[in-house]
């Protein structure tokens, strides 16, 4: 698959995730200039983490008008994968491309981590490698990660099946001791309603090797990789039959 | 607007003796310039000049066959093999971080990494070793508050992991902080860029962040004179840090640096301590040239700024390449494709002059040599300190605890023992992808990209030993750094140091250092080590109050295969727990009797660095032969807290008790508590305890299998059985109550 990784300004996993895709999991990987105006033929678009514009402005706010974003937006309008992680979840968050917003922690302090998240649905075209209800153990680290909404927004994510990972304890436990960002809802990740951008806090690029971290981060790589970048439409009813659902 | 008159009392303004005001003329045959007395005033100060400490630094071991750069460059380099070095520093920030916690902290964090980036490598590693006062003090919760979130600021935005350090808090420290920063790098070794003006006719440029008035005699001031009252209205004195514009300037660097542009580039050196004036004099200096600058060409955030102020400014992210002539363009377009400003602001000449020139006027005309290398050295007298006699501690008047459980779970809510991650759960360590072993254990462990190499790193310093007796706390601290590679799996290379010390034009000051500089010589010629780099900080005082004795260290150990690695912490039920060195009974400076009597005295633990050594290398193949399934040096708090910290520092739930039996007939304490030198807790599965015992026989190791893993209670003999919770609860949840946090 063609992998599009984004450097910002600013962006601090884009090496890692490249390395990741291309290094690891054998993918071929694009690296996008945020001044780049158009994104060649891909499959998917990774927006990293790091501090785009050194998040002095809000978290994204600046990010999300660098010339690149109207490429990415015109992508995911044709139905292209979108993933954002950490700061590219508030990028994605930030250019209405994803319901919501990231503000600061609950505790104001910068978190870093191990956290276990829930699989909470498995017929999205990022967790498709995943068992519903499976805990991955994905480090998260960020001052700004407490996912908001209104709350007609979060029914609407609720019953459209959009929150994709919420925060959990080793046994999969959703609690309010196991959210440790304040997070309504415990939200991790969320999806858009059409099923082809996702964002999540914890950093899935930081847990795809032993030695560092833990594999758990691979199935989200990989889940993407097996919906071969089609719309989402395609991927749920092509992995609906594949996947074993329940733990 | 013409600069001030410059009289004898301009000078003692700043900070110069009459005798060195003298001199300045003698050099200049005449009277300097306001801009001269300031460039001179900078680079004679303590902090650039190391006027008190060059004569003693000379003296430490520099060289071996790994050595790629020793002292004199922007960071020292080892070679690790396969092509890489490692390019590493550790680095003072105490009077600014005291004046401005949040800003003094972040920019002294800012100001390592460009030291390492300057060089050509890629920052891997944050650590650091921090100093505060008691707990209990009014300004110390706010302090902590605001070093911490400033490092995290830096270096989490700048995209550098913080993989490790340290944390004391001491009385000493009340008035007067400490703030050193490390960073490790990596480079390929033959792509090693240095600090150089080579090449008269070649351009000088300057890129970065624009100049401002902020930081105007910061570092080189701030930090060569002792605190006082006013010092609070210093506060305008301390940089503002902006970490964003480091990781443009970071990224930009390095491209230039990479074989498409390297040819480019002459030599390049970061605007640190004294700015503009210390860069471009060192560059010159290295290279026997001279440099013409053309201040009215350097960037400003304002449009007042005199050229006084351009000199000395020490606005941050900024930076000082020479590059051949008809580069200037290229170079130029590729910081402005990282939206940085790249000024031509002068010539490399061959007058071995430094002068500057404004809006047509010469500001500066000076010599080069007596601003860097011919700068004043002083050989000041020491002279140990009458009262320093330490007060005995006599065992029999010290009552043994009541309840050794208590004692122990006191020991590990104590503010020097207790768990860090408050601190540490601020500090990205995961970014870049190279962190194997997190904070928490014994040494940080981080992969060599492109290797099955990894690099353990180590920061330590024994204050309260140091208080007792600067040499014997040196070499401690010197030891418990190699034991904590070795306990990780790796061979020490090479070391890193901040000697911070109080006034050095005290006599019982300079005694402090000499000892400590002589114990680093001692420690590292034995442990092979070589000191490639480092930085002294002096004038940590307040009101005629000095600090301890603190010297610190950062040391490096390689692991040639970084799956080998070893993490403290108990793996499986059913392990033997086997304690390599001997038991003495030594409780002197120990934590126990600071925490548990209130007393910092006593005769420090006997050291013998042959003994050190060959532990090391009993860990160093235990490791290499995947025998060990854990290993903790005993250090701090003694055997007791280095077994309960075996259980409890997994970062994992799957936490592990262990049941122990000691056989030394010791006192009791002294055999849990005391801090003998020389030991290690390992646990390793029972079919590897034969390979073991012939490894700590050849190397004549004592060795003896004290317990086993198993079930989630510490029990040492009658003495001690507590649960693994219990303890995991007091020890992790004491640092926030510390500073009134729930």
């Amino acid at each position: 698959m063609r992998w599009g990784v984004v450097t910002f300004p600013g962006s601090n996993d884009d090496a890692q995730t490249a390395f990741v895709l291309e290094g690891l999991l054998g993918e071929k990987v694009a690296r996008l200039w945020h001044k780049d105006t158009t994104l060649g033929a891909l499959d998917a678009v990774v927006l990293p983490g790091g501090f785009s514009y050194g998040d002095y402005l809000r978290c994204g706010a600046m990010a999300r008008f660098s010339p690149i974003m109207s490429a990415v937006e015109g992508f995911a309008a044709d139905g292209g994968l979108v993933i954002g992680v950490c700061n590219g979840f508030q990028i994605l968050c930030e250019a209405g491309l994803l319901p919501g917003a990231l503000v600061r922690n609950r505790d104001l302090r910068f978190l870093c981590q191990r956290t276990h998240v829930r699989v909470e649905d498995t017929d999205t075209a990022f967790t498709n490698r995943c068992r519903r209800g499976e805990v991955l153990d994905i480090p998260i680290k960020h001052g700004e990660g407490c996912y908001v909404a209104d709350a007609a927004t979060l029914d609407a994510l609720e019953t459209g099946r959009q929150i994709v990972l919420r925060y959990c304890d080793a046994e999969g436990r959703v609690t309010a001791g196991s959210n440790p960002n304040g997070s309504l809802g415990s939200i991790a990740g969320v999806r858009n309603a059409r099923g082809n951008v996702f964002g999540m806090m914890p950093h899935p690029e930081y847990a795809a090797e032993w030695l560092v971290g833990g594999e758990d981060g691979r199935k989200i790589f990989l889940s993407m990789v097996a919906s071969g970048g089609v719309s989402s439409d395609a991927v749920v009813s092509a992995t609906r039959s594949k996947v074993v659902s329940g733990p | 607007m013409t600069a001030p008159q410059v009289t004898l009392a301009t000078a003692h303004e700043h900070g110069l003796t009459t005798d060195e005001f003298a001199q300045i003329e003698t050099i200049l045959g005449r009277t300097p310039t306001f801009e001269e007395l300031g460039v001179f005033s900078v680079m004679w100060s303590e902090h650039c000049s190391y006027k008190s400490s060059r004569v003693h630094l000379k003296t430490l071991p520099t060289t071996g066959p790994r050595v790629l750069q020793g002292p004199g460059e922007n960071a020292g380099a080892l070679d690790v093999g396969d092509g890489v070095a490692v390019v590493f520093k550790i680095e003072s920030h105490n009077h600014p971080s005291f004046v401005e916690p949040f800003q003094g902290a972040a920019t002294g964090v800012g100001g390592i990494l460009r030291d390492i980036f300057t060089m050509g490598a890629r920052p891997i590693a944050n650590l650091n070793s921090l100093h505060f006062g008691r707990p209990e003090h009014a300004r110390t919760p706010f302090l902590v508050r605001g070093v911490v979130a400033g490092i995290g600021h830096y270096g989490n935005c700048i995209g550098v992991p913080t993989v490790g350090g340290e944390v004391h808090f001491d009385p000493g420290y009340d008035h007067n902080i400490l703030v050193n920063a490390f960073t490790l790098g990596v480079v390929a070794s033959d792509r090693i860029f240095r600090a150089a003006a080579d090449g008269p006719g070649n351009s000088v440029l300057y890129v970065g962040s624009k100049t401002g008035r902020d930081g105007i005699h910061g570092a080189s001031l701030l930090a060569s004179a002792e605190f006082d009252a006013e010092s609070e209205t210093k506060r305008p004195t301390v940089q503002v840090g902006d970490p964003f514009t480091e990781k443009l300037l970071l990224e930009a660097c390095l491209e230039l640096m990479s074989p498409a542009y390297s040819e480019h580039l002459v030599g390049i050196q970061d605007m640190g301590a004294a700015g503009l004036t210390s860069s471009s004099t060192e560059m010159a200096s290295r290279s026997g040239t001279g440099i013409d600058l053309d201040l009215s060409r350097v960037p400003l955030r304002e449009r007042v700024v005199t050229p006084y102020e351009m000199l000395l400014s020490e606005s941050q992210e900024r930076m000082l390449l020479v590059v051949h002539r008809g580069s200037e363009e290229i170079v130029q377009e590729l910081f402005r494709k990282w939206d940085l400003d790249a000024e031509v602001i002068g010539t490399v000449t061959d007058s071995q002059r430094l002068r500057a020139t404004f809006e047509g006027r010469l500001v500066v005309d000076i010599p080069i040599d007596p601003l860097t290398d011919g700068a004043p050295a002083l050989n000041r007298p020491a002279a140990e300190a009458a009262e320093q006699e330490t007060p005995r501690l006599v065992l029999a008047d010290l009552p043994e605890p009541v309840d050794y459980g208590e004692a122990l779970l006191q020991l590990l809510a104590s503010p020097n023992l207790c768990s860090r991650e408050w601190v540490y759960r601020q500090y990205d360590a995961y970014v870049g992808g190279g962190t194997i072993v997190r904070p928490g254990s014994d040494a940080a462990v981080v992969r060599l990209p492109g290797t099955e190499k990894a690099i353990a790193i180590s920061v330590d310093s024994m204050a309260r030993f140091c208080a007792i007796d600067p040499y014997v706390g040196m070499v401690s601290a010197v030891a418990e750094s190699a034991r904590n590679l070795a306990a990780s799996g790796a061979e020490p290379i090479g070391v890193t140091n901040c000697l911070n010390f109080g006034n050095p034009e005290k006599p019982e000051v300079m005694w402090q250092f000499q000892q400590a500089v002589q114990g680093l010589h001692d420690a590292c010629v034995a442990f092979g080590t070589p000191v490639v780099s480092g930085n002294v900080s002096f004038y940590n005082e307040t009101e005629g109050s000095s600090i301890p004795p603190s010297p610190v260290i950062g040391m490096v150990g390689l692991l040639e295969d970084a799956s080998q690695h070893v993490t403290q912490w108990f793996k499986g039920d059913g392990d033997a727990i086997v304690l390599l060195g001997r038991n003495h009974e030594e409780l002197g400076g120990s934590e126990y009797v600071a925490t548990a009597h209130h007393q910092v005295r006593g005769t420090l633990p006997w050291i013998d660095l042959d003994v050190e050594r060959r532990l090391i290398d009993v860990l160093r193949a235990g490791a290499r032969e995947g025998l060990l399934r854990s290993a903790h040096d005993v250090s701090a708090g003694g055997l007791a807290i280095a077994l309960a910290e075996c259980c409890i520092t997994s970062e994992s739930s799957a936490r592990h008790g262990a049941r122990i039996d000691l056989e030394d007939g010791l006192r009791p304490d002294a055999l849990l508590f005391g801090e003998s030198h020389g030991r290690a807790v390992v646990s390793a599965r029972r079919r590897h305890l034969t390979r073991l015992r012939e490894l700590a026989d050849r190397a004549e190791v004592p060795i003896a299998v004290i317990g086993e893993v198993r079930g989630q209670r510490l029990e040492i003999g009658e003495l001690v059985a507590l649960g693994v919770d219990e303890m995991h609860t007091r020890w992790s949840e004491a640092f926030a109550g510390l500073l009134g946090e729930e």
